[in-house]
């Protein structure tokens, strides 16, 4: 399973693993997308604690998210990212869209 | 430049193959004992590379194309990358070179492609020929001072 979704209250959870690249970036954005669908969080958390490797293709999976979930009013935190996922992003300046912790 | 070792390896351009040849350059990278975060910025960009042959050269194309990745140990530890593809080519090199442009937006496609490349080896050349194809050339100095954080 690339992705654990867990809900509380108004957040959902997601807990991403493995390597997120052009070839698994479509089943997270599907199993994401389901979980924002049903739940309209105000609140998208993106656990990247078990994710190995990232390229620009995590960019585009968390930008897709960051305006789904804005449609509802919500916001995106992403957490345990490790040094080289935190270059990409900040390549991206997705620190603007998003709180990365 | 002298060329210390070489490999070519030739896979056909699917998606499930970009871990393929992420892994393949870091078996080979080994040899100039890189750090993980030298590794961690090779695999990034050759990722890039891959996927830009994946998802737009051979798009729309009726028989799956072939990718070539050719990976040299070049004198004073540089590490040499080429991904060449015999797809449809780049009109204007320049343009698709420019961070967030992508010719395909609604595919959430970030458009970061060559800027992450360009960002993570010391030099990338792009050599592009419409209908005919196009090679992306990276290279980096593998550096062998540790006396940085990594172990």
């Amino acid at each position: 399973m690339p992705v654990i979704i867990e809900t509380e209250e108004n957040t959902v959870i997601a807990h991403l693993s493995g390597e997120i690249d052009h070839h698994s970036a479509k089943e997270l954005r599907s199993d994401i997308d389901l979980a924002i669908d049903r739940h309209r969080p105000e609140k998208l958390v993106l656990d990247f604690d078990g994710v190995t490797f990232m390229d620009s293709s995590g960019i585009g999976l968390v930008m897709g998210r960051y305006k789904a979930v804005k449609l509802c009013g919500g916001c995106v935190i992403i957490e345990n990212t490790g040094s080289q996922i935190k270059k990409v992003m900040r390549l991206a300046g997705l620190d603007r869209l998003a709180v990365i912790k | 430049m002298k060329i210390l070792s070489e490999v070519k390896i030739t896979f056909s351009a699917e998606s499930r193959n970009e871990s393929f040849a992420r892994s393949a350059v870091s078996a080979f990278a080994v040899r100039l004992d890189p750090s993980v975060s030298e590794i961690g910025e090779i695999k990034t960009a050759v990722s890039e590379a891959v996927t830009n042959c994946i998802v737009h050269a051979y798009r729309g194309a009726s028989a799956k194309g072939k990718i070539e990745l050719v990976l040299r140990e070049n004198e004073n530890h540089i590490l040499y990358i080429k991904i060449k593809d015999r797809g449809c080519g780049i009109d204007d090199v320049k343009k698709a070179m420019e961070p967030l442009y992508t010719s395909h937006p609604e595919e959430e496609r970030a458009g970061l492609g060559f800027a992450v490349m360009e960002s993570f080896m010391d030099k990338v050349t792009v050599r592009s020929v419409p209908q005919k194809g196009t090679a992306v050339i990276m290279t980096r100095k593998i550096l062998s001072d540790r006396s940085g954080t990594d172990t």
